[in-house]
Formats: C-alpha cells, structure tokens, sequence
C-alpha cells in the first residue's frame, strides 16, 4: 500500500514491516530524524549500545541465535566506521545482518562535511550489497531489498546509507513484495543429476565421512533436522567446523567432534583418510585443510554450497552441488531412500573400528591439578553445570575458543555463537547482549579470555541498563594466550607483548557498572562459583583465575597436513617447520 | 630458527599456496558484464579485482540498455583455468550482475579496440607513417604540418603492430579504447 510518509518514517515503518522487533543502535546528528520516529513508538525496541561495535556484534549475537536478520542503526562518519569491524566478521561467517546508517545531507556529500565519511565506499568489500539512498522515494524500495539481499542466498551483512535530508523529505512509502526483489533470486535446488551422482558414491564408499559447516545452520532447523536423519540412516561418521556445531548433536551416536587445526584427532584423521568427503555447507577454510596438497588425498569429494564461487575455490571438488543445503539434503534423502537404503555395510564396519582406535587416543585428556584451575576443567565444570539448562555460549577469539568448542557440546543449531572467519577479539560480549535480547529467559554464557574481553568491555553499561544477566566467563591466564602460544612454537619463545599487564580487578570493575564479580583461582571452590554465577539474577563477570602455561591442543602445526597432529603430551619444539612459519 | 626468511608462497608447506593441484598455466580470457547501471557497479567490480589480486588487462564499461539501465562491462583478464572460474564466480555474485559471459570459451567471437596514436615526424618519415596508416586502415582525423593524429580500429594485437611501427616514425602519444567483444553468430 502506497503512502505518503518522511524517509525517517519510512525506516521505522520498514522494520515494523520487515517483522524487526529489536534494534541496536546509537543516536548521532545525522541519524536524528529517524531516532526521532523510533522515540514516537512502542514495536521496535531500541537498545542503546555504547560503542557501535557492539551495535554489529549484538546484531549478530541475535541474528546466529534466531536464524533473523539483525537490525542495526547508527549515525554517519565514526558511526558508520565503527560498525566496519563487524560487518567484515558478518561478512566471513556468513550472518545476515542490515545496518542503516545516517550520512550528511546530498547536498554536501563530498565537501568533507563534519562527520561525512563515504560509508558505502569503505563498506563495499566488507558488505554483500550496499546502497546509498539519495530519493525518498527510493527509500522503501531499498530498504525492502536490503532485507532480501541479507537474508537470501548465503547470508551477509548489507548497509543503507541514507542522507539526512532524505530522512526529512516525504515521499512514497511501499510495502515488502512478496518474493523479494526479482533481480536477486540465488538457485536453492541443487542439479539432481550431481545428487545422484553423490548417493552412488555413498552407498559404494568404504570410508565416507560428513564434513559440515556453518551453512547447514544458516539454511535453518529443517536442515539440520534433515542432516540428522541422513547421517544416522546412512551410518556414516560426522565432523563439523567451528560454525556448524550443533547441527548435529554432540551426543549422536556418529559425531566425531570438530575438525581443524584444534580439532579432535580422531576428526581429522578421518578427514585424512577417508574416501568420500561430503562437505555440506563448509568452504574448505585454512583453518580446516592445512597443508592443501595432502589434504584428505584419497578421498572423492562432494561440496553442497549455495555460493558457487565456494567451489573449487581452494580444494577441487569431484561431485559439486550448488544449492540451499535443506533443498539439497531432501532431495539426497529421497533419491537414496528410493534406491534401497544401500550401503557398504562391511566398509562402514571396519572405518568405524579404525576411527574407534583414533578416538581411544582421547587426544582431549589433559593434565588436571589440584592447585591451579586448568582451562579445560573450568569448561567441562561449566558444562557439567549448564548442559541441562535452556543455555547459549558466545565467545570471543583465542584460546579459550578452541577451549570451548572442545570441551562444550552443542546438541542444537543456534546455540553457539563465535567469530570464525575474521577471528574478531570483542565479539563475543555483545554478541551475547543480542543473544540474550533474543532469548531473556535463557542462560547466556560468553567464554572469554582476559585480553578479547576488555576490547568491548564497555558493554557492561548495555547490559545494566536492559537488565540482561549475561554471564561473562573469563579464563583470565593474563596473557594473550594464543599469541604466546605461536610465541613459544616458532619465535624462540620471545613472549613479545603478549601479556596482559595492569588488569583491571574485574570484580571490582563489575561492582562499579552495578554487577556482580566473582573471583575463583581454587578448583575446589569451582563449582559452588559456577553455580554462584547461575543462580544471580543479573549480569556477572566471573574472573576465573586459571593456569596461566596451558596450550591449547590438539593441533595442526601450520603446513602440516591432517595426519602431522601434535597432543597435549607431544613434544612442541621445533613443531612448525620452515615453510610454516610464514603462515598464521 | 630461521625460518622468518621464507618468501610468501615459496614452498609447498604455505598454507597461502592454496592452488596445488590446479593448473598454472596462464590463460587470457575475454568475459562480458552485464549489470544494472547503478552508482557504484564499476567500484564492485574493480574492487573485487584488486581486493581478490586479480588481474585487468583492459576494461571497457558503457551503457548498452538506456530503457533498462543495463551497462556492459569487457574485461580481458588473465590468470590459470582455476582462476578464472573463480572470477566468473565471484562476478556472478555481485548482486547488480545479471550475467557474466566467458567469450573466450564460449565459442568464436569477435573484439574490437579503437586507439587514437599521434606521430610527430617530418620528411621521409611523415610519408612513411601515412603509408603505413593506409596499409593498416587508420584514419586521419587531426594534421598539422608536422603531425598527424591516426584513428585505428581493430584486434589489440593489430593496434600493438601498427604502434609498433609508428614507434620509429616519432609516436608521441596514443589513447586507446580497451576491448569491447560479442560473441559470433546469432547467440546472444
């Protein structure tokens, strides 16, 4: 229904459109008008960030927990920059995220006005799409586009740029078009003759294994519901990336754990030696092929990917499928339903024994003490205390990451939230304040580690003012822990600048914004302080004083293929050769 | 250990040498662009080359469709098979593209390039250069008494021959087009 309405009315009437319910934002002179319609209204709920940063990163928080997009506004110039940080992390891993930024008047773009920045030139290469509004009448149109770029296809982060004077000028409001805009409408079946060509490979495979990404949650619950059903009819094994745990349950019967360079020995030597890889929705990341040229060599290899520039991208691929993962995995499930259910059963008998063998070297067993809080033991307490709770993790970008995706089990989608791509250190405390928006009654939990949390610690004010009792769950080993590690296995040892010196006294620093600390450095005393931190009805920053020498593995030394792994025992020294020592 | 010395890419071990089972062979291929005129489009497109280290041996961009706002852009690029599959890819998620055409492989097609060339010269040498211009099919669109400015149209690589020649005869300046390319026959 067409309607004359300002441009700053237009947006709010967007969103209301659009089914936004939350916005995160901060207000600045060129985004004044629309602040000024979100003031004169009770649908969408504004939460005040304080720093834009976190607006994104709340965005996201809210976006991976909901499978919605996540809304953000801000203003022109720093406001606009501020947000770049995110839009890149969204960009990388995927998450559909539509921000809107204030820009300074048509007539004076390009006069270097205060606070002019060109928002759409800096954003173009960490955005899917960008637009820069200078019609009102445009506007709504625009808007409703950008929604539908975000959410459809691989998902992504998009921006409006939209002038200040288009925000006061009146124009032509249109609502959504069902369908979305006609020129962007990305393929969702993948080509049955592929898909056939795949369901023969598996049922003939003597060693297949299910290699699954962060794109099997973005296709939504149908996917991993329909993930599920295929891996447990076929009986093959399953190993995921970072961003998909969850989509298969970390207590299915075939989960081998997550793949990579932190990944679980046994994942990755299946990875190594199996015959036919299934890559569903992962994009054969760095993190997860090591050395490319003896990655998985005996292997065929099927990738289902709705961006077809993901394949053959970095590892070539035998069966390529592009499609929407639910569209694919449906249409792979009948076909093979169809032609019997057929699989090598004697194959599958003796792969399993074989990864039965990896698993018994139970590459997560670690050294525990009873003097010194170990990081992997603070996780499996936290788990062991939160496993049965409605509960989400976000956390932030290190050790401790690699910690919890090991040590935690996801056994829904949605409920694990981290900087993958871009390895963003600040993500996860606001990714959790967006987490908790979304869901207010749940437990959310970001794990974190000292340095990574201080990066967007002024959030705390956010989590005050909304009352969101989000838990920060910091392993505070006083350095910056991944850092040292690659310091210790290729630079000599030469600890340079990474360690965390004049920290703060987080338990002071949680009382100041009106919080609750806790301070635990015995591991007797873990638990009844896990517990403490659960039970208050608030946030909390529970500063978990842990061994401050741990590395984190297992791991692939850089250029190292899957089956060079180093474990917890083995001897790191002289771990990476010359050729890996380039790499990060 | 020194392994800080290691060129990027060097060695097998690189994570970064990300392409060792693809070809290196290098290929030049000619792809057609077609996107909606909008503001921007051109920035998308060279950016994804500079941001992704592809290369542009030539680019070419004009409206082609003024009722529906279509532009179309030539690049000639270059790069191994694996590359520029990747390019085409990476063009075809651009949401402004409608369609990316690889008329280097998608059967004969022709390209055609226009270059101004000034040649400043006297004498044996003015005479020369007029009759090579003749010989090659360029143009006289600007003469003074001691210069001539040629118009040429053609293949790159006559251009390049043709400007290989007026090199000796005093060129002095040249402006060209980059390529603009369709594809043979009825096919659209």
């Amino acid at each position: 229904m067409a309607r004359q309405m300002t441009g700053a009315r237009m947006v709010v009437q967007a969103l209301k459109d659009q089914g936004v319910d939350t916005v995160f934002g901060y207000p600045g002179g060129a985004v004044l008008p629309i602040y000024d319609e979100v003031f004169q209204q009770n649908d969408i709920r504004h939460i005040l960030v304080r720093h834009e940063q976190g607006a994104v990163h709340a965005a996201e928080g809210y976006a991976r927990s909901t499978g919605k997009p996540g809304v953000v506004l801000v203003t022109s110039g720093p406001g606009a920059t501020n947000a770049v940080t995110g839009l890149a992390d969204a960009l990388l891993d995927s998450i559909p995220i539509v921000v809107m930024t204030g820009q300074v008047p048509t007539f004076m773009i390009g006069s270097d006005g205060f606070q002019e920045a060109d928002t759409v030139g800096i954003t173009r290469p960490c955005t899917k799409h960008n637009w820069l509004v200078k019609d009102t009448d445009a506007l709504s149109g625009t808007l409703h586009e950008a929604f539908h770029v975000a959410t459809t296809g691989r998902p992504g982060p998009v921006l409006i740029d939209i002038p200040k004077d288009v925000q006061f000028a009146t124009g032509t409001y249109t609502g959504p078009v069902k369908g979305g805009s006609k020129r962007y409408q990305p393929q969702v079946k993948g080509d049955m003759e592929a898909i056939q060509e795949l369901v023969e490979a598996l049922e003939t495979a003597k060693r297949p294994i299910f290699y699954t990404g962060g794109g099997v949650i973005n296709s939504g619950n149908a996917a991993s519901q329909l993930l599920r059903e295929l891996v447990d009819a076929t009986g093959a094994p399953i190993t995921s990336t970072l961003m998909g745990l969850g989509a298969y349950p970390a207590t299915g019967k075939n989960w081998l754990g997550m793949l990579g360079m932190h990944g679980l020995y046994e994942a990755n030597m299946a990875m190594h030696g199996c015959d036919l890889m299934i890559n569903i929705g992962a994009r054969f990341d760095d993190r997860i092929t090591g050395r490319t040229d003896a990655f998985s060599p005996h292997s065929r290899k099927a990738h289902i990917d709705i961006d077809p520039s993901s394949i053959n991208k970095v590892i070539h691929v035998d069966i390529p499928i592009v499609g929407d993962v639910a569209h694919v995995l449906e249409d792979l499930l009948k076909v093979w339903k169809s032609r019997g259910r057929k699989m090598n059963r004697e194959g599958l008998d003796k792969w399993w024994k074989q990864i039965d063998e990896w698993k018994a070297v139970n590459c997560l067993s670690y050294k525990n003490s009873d003097k010194t809080i170990k990081p992997q033991y603070a996780l499996e307490r936290l788990e062991a205390l939160t496993k049965d709770r409605d509960r989400y993790i976000t956390t932030e970008v290190g050790q401790h990451q690699m910690w919890a995706a090991q040590y935690l089990h996801f056994n829904e989608p949605n409920r694990w939230m981290t900087s993958g791509g871009l390895g963003t250190m600040g993500y996860g405390f606001p990714a959790s304040i967006g987490v908790q928006m979304a869901h207010r009654d749940a437990l959310v939990i970001n794990v974190a580690g000292e340095a990574s949390w201080l990066m967007n610690m002024q959030e705390m004010g956010t989590a005050i003012q909304f009352q969101l009792p989000v838990k920060q769950f910091i392993l505070n080993n006083e350095r910056l822990g991944m850092v040292s590690q690659w310091q210790e296995l290729l630079h000599g040892e030469r600890y340079s600048h990474s360690w965390s010196e004049a920290l703060p006294d987080f338990v002071k620093l949680a009382e100041a914004f009106g919080a609750k600390g806790i301070l635990c450095k015995d591991p007797a005393d873990l638990d009844d302080a896990i517990m403490e931190m659960i039970n208050y009805d608030g946030p909390v920053i529970f500063d978990c004083l842990v061994e401050k020498h741990e590395n984190c593995f297992p791991m692939i030394p850089s250029g190292e293929p899957h089956n060079k792994m180093l474990l917890g025992d083995a001897s790191t020294k002289d771990a990476i050769k010359e050729g890996g020592a380039v790499l990060v | 250990m020194s392994a800080l010395h290691i060129k990027k890419g060097s060695t097998k071990h690189s994570a970064y040498n990300l392409r060792p089972n693809f070809s290196d062979v290098i290929e030049t291929h000619t792809l057609a662009v077609l996107v909606d005129n909008e503001a921007g489009v051109l920035a998308r497109v060279i950016g994804l080359f500079s941001g992704r280290g592809y290369n542009i041996e030539s680019l070419t961009v004009a409206e082609v469709d003024h009722a529906g706002h279509l532009s179309r852009i030539t690049i000639v690029t270059r790069g191994t098979p694996q590359v520029i599959e990747q390019i085409k890819a990476q063009l075809g998620r651009i949401v402004p593209v409608h369609r990316v055409n690889d008329l280097t492989v998608e059967g004969p097609s022709v390209e055609r390039e226009l270059a101004l060339i000034k040649v400043q010269g006297a004498g044996d040498k003015r005479v020369e250069a007029l009759r090579l211009a003749d010989i090659f099919r360029a143009n006289v669109v600007d003469s003074t008494l001691d210069s001539f400015v040629f118009e040429i149209t053609g293949a790159p690589e006559k251009i390049d021959a043709f400007a290989d020649l007026m090199r000796p005869l005093g060129l002095m300046e040249m402006a060209r087009t980059g390529v603009a390319a369709l594809s043979r026959g009825g096919r659209g």
